[in-house]
This record gives structure tokens, sequence and C-alpha cells, in this order.
């Protein structure tokens, strides 16, 4: 057991699989001699040299498209995208190649790879540093999406991840990689993809939140049992898609309310399905209209301004509020 | 440095009678799958789209004839030649055409997307251009397993103008890949002729900026390709260079179905005057003149391709449409 930030819990993942499965490969502009924009690959070149731990061109199409490849072949290349900002030019490897190959072989050829991405806002960076496009990837089919929120629970899912025989989308949130250090087992835990986890019990409202999202979520849910005396339920998605939606229902027949947290911007985000799929499956256990609390329907806004548009603990506050008073 | 121009020959065997067969087999069944193709589509047994590779024959069969079976071949949606040439069973491609169970893909791939693992087919690409990096992943995988394969990787002329063929013609000279890449130059990306499309239209020369062995060839000589190919395999199994071949090459039909002909855009003289360098009838007249072959060999040849496509044919008729519910399989993998 040691105490890890994200980049060094994510680190471990990649070390111990690398270790333990010969088919890793790490793929990525500057993830080996450098050790990576954010240090998730630090020293992994060094122990394991450039055969395994390769430095590409900056060529975002070649990285995914080499990497479908390699997994056609048996490989199971991870590939590091600097940003999730710079996917447009892999975009359609993605969404034409990897996500595709199973059904349009019908099994007989597959992708096991996984693509990591730093994503989100409240780093005071600029646009194509800051975004959160979970949206794109979830409403691919073929294709899995999780989003850790902790260290922990991102090296669990990392291996879990590595481990699936589909292609995965790997968000990380640039805000947590140094936000917080917890105990992370040395043994290797491997995470359930497609699960989401309560990680606070309530009865009056559900928060369903990801990645940075959670810590709004649970720091919204403190001060509304302290200040409110409501209980909130908070669900940590880790997988968008596919999207646990037992564990969402089930809440919110209990609850009767529901209130979504994302980063990504309003209109057709993922806050849309999980509000559908909460009418589809507890439309008569609900009290009140399900809320949504994302950025706004706009390109990201540069630094100066992005903490008008990132939800925030007032943001969630506020709606929570409505909701319950409903 | 490129190397355009090479003396030296292949260490292949010289061409007997079982080669000249091989050949010249490979080419006819191609074209008369693709003739069958054509009149099937035309009765609506074909959804989609149907790209035929019409007089490109000599390219699939002289690049082929040089590979193992386990090398590997990836290709473009004009790639019914590449598939049955690296030995996929044209019943099989035939009802994947039909989109039928028991096609390569059990009819949900179609024809533009083959696959066949038994022959390391890695499919059919609908993008142009796509499939560049994927070739040079396979490529990097056969170096990172340490195998002695090779892999070749057929497109189009339209493929040139994307960034990804330049990604991967610098990764596979960067890397050092076992690759050949094979530019099927037929000088029309679907209707626009490669003057109109690049600025440099000796497409062979952009092997030259990468630092790889690269050259043109006559894509209607199976000889000569399968000469150059010969060379580029040799170079891709022992010292891992990669060579860039541009196969000059012509396709009598149209880019599609939408376009039989092909008539908006070239002229009838000009379609005219290729026919006259028919892959097929060249090698075909070469190959009684040296005494590889007999008339009676071709006949038998010929009658043996026209069976096996009936068969095909026959197959893909009798093969039950794929159920219904296999629409929601194969989307994940399934516990």
């Amino acid at each position: 057991m040691a105490k890890l930030n994200m980049v060094k819990a994510l680190n471990l993942a990649l070390l111990q699989e690398m270790e333990r499965d010969e088919d890793v490969v790490v793929i990525g502009e500057d993830v080996g001699v450098d050790g990576g924009v954010f240090r998730v690959t630090e020293d992994l070149h060094r122990k394991f040299g450039g055969k395994r731990v390769i430095d590409s061109p900056l060529a975002e199409s070649a990285i995914i498209g080499t990497s479908v490849g390699m997994a056609l072949y048996g490989l199971k290349p991870v590939c590091e995208i600097q940003f999730s900002g710079f996917a447009f030019q892999c975009f359609h490897q993605i969404e034409n190649h990897a996500a595709r190959y199973r059904m349009r072989t019908q099994g007989r050829f597959h992708c096991q790879m996984v693509v990591r991405m730093p994503y989100g806002g409240g780093v005071r960076a600029l646009e194509h540093h800051s975004e959160s496009e979970e949206q794109f990837y979830a409403h691919i089919p073929g294709l899995k999406m999780v989003i850790p929120s902790g260290p922990r629970n991102a090296r669990g899912l990392l291996v879990g991840a590595l481990r699936d025989p589909d292609p995965v989308i790997f968000f990380e949130h640039k805000a947590l990689y140094h936000a917080a250090k917890e105990d992370v087992p040395d043994e290797i835990e491997a995470l359930p993809l497609g699960r989401a986890d309560v990680v606070r019990h309530g009865r009056d409202l559900t928060i369903i939140a990801y990645g940075a999202m959670v810590r709004v979520a649970r720091e919204a849910a403190d001060t509304l049992a302290s200040e409110d005396g409501a209980e909130c339920e908070v669900i940590d998605l880790l997988t968008v898609s596919p999207l646990d939606r037992e564990t969402i229902v089930a809440s919110v027949q209990k609850t009767g309310r529901a209130l979504v947290v994302h980063e990504a911007p309003k209109s057709f985000g993922p806050g849309a399905e999980i509000a559908a799929s909460i009418v589809e499956g507890a439309f008569l256990s609900l009290e009140a209209p399900i809320r949504r609390v994302t950025a706004y329907d706009v390109p990201f806004v540069g630094f100066a301004r992005e903490r008008a548009t990132v939800p925030d603990v007032g943001r969630v506050l506020a709606a929570a509020r409505e909701t319950l008073a409903y | 440095m490129a190397q355009k121009t090479e003396t030296k020959k292949a260490g292949l065997p010289a061409v007997d009678t079982e080669l000249a067969r091989r050949l010249l087999g490979d080419m006819m069944l191609i074209r008369r799958f693709e003739e069958k193709a054509a009149e099937a589509y035309a009765l609506g047994k074909i959804g989609g789209f149907l790209h035929l590779s019409i007089g490109e024959e000599a390219v699939a069969a002289g690049a082929t004839s040089v590979l193992r079976r386990d090398d590997y071949a990836i290709s473009t949606y004009r790639e019914h030649g590449h598939c049955l040439a690296k030995g996929a069973d044209p019943r099989r491609v035939m009802a994947e055409l039909f989109g039928r169970r028991d096609g390569l893909s059990k009819g949900k791939g179609g024809s533009m997307h083959l696959f066949d693992k038994s022959v390391n087919f890695l499919g059919g690409h609908a993008i142009v251009g796509a499939h560049l990096p994927l070739a040079a992943g396979v490529g990097f995988a056969i170096n990172y397993e340490g195998a002695d394969q090779v892999c070749v990787c057929y497109f189009g002329d339209g493929a040139v103008p994307q960034g990804e063929f330049h990604e991967a013609m610098n990764l596979s000279a960067l890397w050092k890949l076992p690759m050949i890449w094979i530019c099927e130059n037929n000088r029309y990306a679907m209707g626009t002729s490669l003057e109109r499309a690049l600025a440099q239209t000796e497409i062979w020369k952009f092997g030259e900026v990468y630092g790889i062995p690269s050259e043109p060839v006559d894509g209607m000589d199976v000889l000569a390709v399968r000469d150059v190919v010969g060379r580029a395999v040799e170079r891709a199994r022992t010292d891992k260079t990669p060579t860039l071949i541009e196969a000059r090459t012509y396709r009598f039909r149209g880019h599609s179905m939408r376009d039989p002909a092909g008539a908006v855009y070239r002229t009838k003289e000009e379609v005219e005057r290729e026919k006259l360098r028919d892959p097929i009838a060249l090698f075909r007249d070469k190959a009684i003149k040296a005494g590889w072959l007999s008339e009676a060999d071709v006949r038998a040849i010929e009658k043996d391709v026209n069976d096996r496509i009936d068969d095909a044919v026959a197959f893909a008729d009798a093969s039950p449409e794929p159920p219904v519910e296999w629409l929601l399989t194969d989307i994940y993998k399934e516990d």
C-alpha cells in the first residue's frame, strides 16, 4: 500500500501490466524518453525500452491507426493523445476502425486497445487543452468510455481497460492528476468496466457525476446535509458508456429526484442520456424534473472565464435546492 | 536513396508452366468473379456499391505470387482481387458481396470490407488513405514479435494527397517496417484525374523524400509486377526495408456501378486505347508464345475459372440471409 496521486497510480497500472503482459505496448507523443506531458509514462521507457514505449511523431492519426494495426496482429497498444482536444485528428481512426472491427468482421477481428487522453477544465488552460468531449465517444457503438475520479479507481480502471477485449477511451482529468493522494494497494487491482459506484448514500436526491465533478457533487452533498438537512446519494459513474443504468435507476426509485453534473456542454450531452434513462426506468418515482448542471453550450472559454462555465459547488447547490423544493 | 532503376532482377525462379498457370488463372478468376458480381449487382443481389478492378488484375496476381500465405495484405474498397489472389475462397467472398451468412464476415462486411483471417487478409477499407497507418501498425507488430512476415498495403492514387499516406510513409521509413506499399495508380480518383489532384504526379517519387526504395512499374505486366514486388519482399524480409511501388494500371470500368463506363471524365478513345493493354490478354499471348502454356491449357484454365465462379454464385445464392438477431451481436465481446 502506498499513498499515490493519480499520475503515480496510473503509472503503476501501466508498469505492472507491462510486466505481466508482453503484448502491452505504450505509444504516443513524448511518452518515452520524455516521460509524457503529464508524467504518466515516466520511467517506462527506461524500464522497458523504446521497443515497448514508443515515441511517435506528431501524427495523431498515425498513432491510433498504427495501434489498430498492432491490435489486429495481436498486440495490446495503449495510446496517449496529449490532450483530448487534439483527438479530432484521429477521431476517424477511432470511429471508423477501432470501434467497428468486431462488428464488421463478426468477431473474427477485434481491437484490444486503450486510448488515454487528459481532458477537462479548471487548470487555467486554453481551448484544445480544457474540453470535455466524452459525449462523442460515448455515442459510438463498439467503444467503451471510462473516466476515473481518483487515484485508486484510476489505477483499477486502467488495469480493467487494458484487459478489456474491446477498445476503451480512457479520460483522465487534468485537475485530478495531482489533486489528492490515496492508498493504492501494491498488488494489481482490476476494476470492472460498466459499473458505477455509489460514493455517498442518501434518500432525498440522487446526484450523478463522474471525473472531476464527483468531488464537486460530494462537496455540495456535504453542504446540503449540514445546512439543509437533506441527504443526497452521489453516484460516481466511472464508466460513462456502457452506462450503468441499473444503479442510477435503483437510486432514483429511492430518492425520487435526480441531478446530473458534467463538464461537457449541456445539449445532447451525457446528462440527456442519463435523464432519459431515469425517465424510462423510474418514471413513477419522480417527484421533480431531472436537472442538469453542465458547461454552457459554447466552445470552451479561456482560463480567464473558465470558472464561469465549469460547474462548481455553488451551481450544484442552487440546482439541488430547486430540485429538492420542487 | 530512392532506386528507380535497379538492374538486378529479383531472385525469383524462372517462369514455368505451373507459375504461368497460376498467374493467368488468378487474373482470370478475379475478372470472371467481378463480371459475375456486376451481373448480380444489376439483378439487385448486391446492395450498396461495387467497385470493380477489371483491368487491374495483374497487380494483385503478380504481387501475391511472391508472398507467403502468412504474409499480410491490407487493401482499399476495390479489394476483391487482392482478397481472392491472397487465397480467399471465392464462394465465401461472393456470399459476402451478397450479404449472406456464409460470407467471409457472415454478410455484415459487404463488398468493401472483406476480411479473411485464414490467409491474413486484413480487409478492405472504405475510407481512402485511412488504412495506411493500420498497415504500418501490422508492420510494427511483425517486428515486435520478431517474425519474418511482410505486409503488403494496396492503395489508389486517390490516397496519395491524404495526410495519412505521408504519416505512414514516414513511420515505415523511420521505424524500418517490413512494408511493401503498392499504389495502384489507375489515374482517376473517382472522376478526378491525377493531374487535377496531385502536384507531383510521379507517385513513386514520394519514396525519395522518405528515403526508401521506390519505383514505378507497368501495372499491366504481371511479370514486371512480380519482379518489382519480389525485390521489395526480399528487402522487407531480410533487412526490414520498406518500398513504395507505383503500379501504373487502368480500370476498364467506372469507379463504381454508379458510373459503369466511367465515361464522363475520360474519353472513349482513352478507354479503348487502354484496353489494348489488357493484362490478361498480354500475358496469355506471352505465355503461349514462350511455350509456358498451350492453347488447350488456356482453355482448361478458363473452364476451371468459369466453373469455380458459377459455383461461387450458386453458393452465395443458396446461403441464407443473416438472422436478424445478428444485428445486435459482435458490437462488444459477449460473455
